[in-house]
């Protein structure tokens, strides 16, 4: 890696400071993201802003129709906190399948969120749950939030602070993960609401959107049948080394029924 | 950067550049080539130490962000000359082949026992051996030895 300056502040006002004053600056949470990406140099920061001695951000709390997490809150915590299993259980089964145990252990919501990755999971769950994203200047609502591609809401300096989910009376998430990268190839977040059903694609295109047409056909009748044989078009899709736009529209239908069929089975 | 830390029981000061990795801080500043560099990408697990008890892949941490926590490398399990009991359960259920991955890995069994106990399936240890790679496919022998090593850790209160 190149070399950095490093910061270490002690709240969240510290720390949009120093990043206004680090030049070319970059947060960093769990770094497990961010450092890979600067070993290989595709991000080169003069300054390094460490989020991890901010006290209070991180922790679970449930309110009523609500569940809010903290950005430094671990995908490890997230999977297995009592509280986020009894009123998400897809966002405690998302969680136990990010990375690996041990990236589990560092890797946090804020810096997925603030990453925005195209094949990272908790895309998906922030937009399927209607999720508002907290940050140091305000907060966005999810279907705002997501730009596409690496593209957030958030403006320069912008600081995560934490999501907070409106609680579904069922969802759950289905992805069928990269075998090295363990990414998501395709995940969908099916969430059922009084209001409707909502449904959120990663994975397969440039960056996590919601599928109209499968929302459409799952609020009307919230079964596996109802979308049998839906796919995704392929137009608006990536093609890879590991994966044709066809295949990922194709497997979008696969994770659909698999999300819906988990999804209607009752709370253990 | 000052940073103070504790490895393996020892309090200590180093002074280290932001950009040093903590597995790079072991074994190029402080000669612990216990913990091993794989892949350097997060994936094989080689790296993995304890940070305040809990394992992650120190390839992906940096040094500075160690500060003020208590880092247990393989060179840290053992108590003189005894092997710790999931070292001795490695060697007696042959866990280890080349021995590259074998940090990473004995590190990464202790990590499953403190999530899961230490009455363990083998389907269990498999599924949270997802990020540790040994490339001699030992991974029988790996699941065996860590199946063992809970059991004797329970044995030896360890």
């Amino acid at each position: 890696m190149r070399e950095f300056a490093y910061a270490r502040p002690g709240s969240v006002a510290e720390a949009a400071r120093t990043f206004a004053g680090g030049g070319e600056a970059a947060f960093i949470a769990g770094g497990h993201t961010l450092l890979p990406a600067m070993k290989s140099r595709l991000r080169m920061p003069d300054t390094l802003v460490d989020l991890g001695g901010i006290p209070g951000l991180a922790g679970i709390a449930r309110d009523g129709d609500t569940l809010t997490i903290g950005a430094l809150t671990t995908h490890a915590t997230v999977a297995t906190d009592a509280a986020v299993a009894a009123a998400i259980p897809g966002l405690a089964s998302l969680a136990a399948g990010i990375g690996d145990p041990q990236v589990r252990n560092r890797g946090t919501l804020g810096g997925v969120i603030a990453n925005n990755d195209p094949a990272a999971d908790y895309p998906a769950a922030v937009l399927a749950l209607d999720a508002v994203v907290t940050t140091s200047a305000g907060r966005h609502a999810a279907d705002d939030y997501f730009q596409g591609m690496f593209t957030t809401a958030l403006t320069d300096g912008e600081i995560v602070t934490g999501v907070t989910f409106k609680v579904p009376p069922a969802s759950a998430y289905a992805k069928f993960r990269h075998p090295a990268s363990r990414y998501a190839v395709v995940g969908i977040f099916v969430a059922r609401f009084a209001a409707g059903v909502r449904v959120a694609v990663t994975g397969a295109g440039p960056g996590v959107f919601r599928w109209a047409e499968a929302e459409a056909a799952l609020s009307a009748d919230f079964s596996a049948a109802a979308v049998s044989g839906l796919t995704l078009d392929p137009a608006d899709l990536n093609t890879d080394i590991h994966a044709s736009a066809e295949y990922r529209g194709h497997l979008a239908g696969v994770m659909l029924g698999q999300a819906v069929t988990a999804a209607r089975r009752p709370h253990r | 950067m000052q940073t103070r830390l504790t490895i393996n029981g020892t309090s200590q000061t180093h002074d280290v550049a932001p950009a040093t990795l903590l597995v790079e801080l072991l074994r190029d500043d402080l000669g612990m080539t216990g913990t091993h560099i794989g892949c350097d990408t997060s994936q094989c697990g080689a790296c993995n130490v304890l940070i305040d008890g809990v394992a992650m892949k120190s390839c992906t941490v940096l040094a500075v962000q160690a500060e003020g926590k208590a880092i247990t490398t393989i060179e840290g399990l053992a108590n003189g000359d005894t092997l710790h009991p999931m070292q001795a359960a490695f060697r007696e259920h042959h866990g280890l082949q080349c021995g590259f991955c074998t940090p990473g890995m004995v590190i990464a069994g202790l990590e499953i026992v403190r999530r899961r106990g230490h009455d363990l399936s083998a389907e269990d240890i498999a599924h949270d051996l997802e990020g540790n790679l040994c490339r001699c496919t030992g991974y029988m022998n790996i699941i065996k030895a860590i199946q063992a090593g809970a059991k004797a850790m329970e044995a030896h209160n360890a």
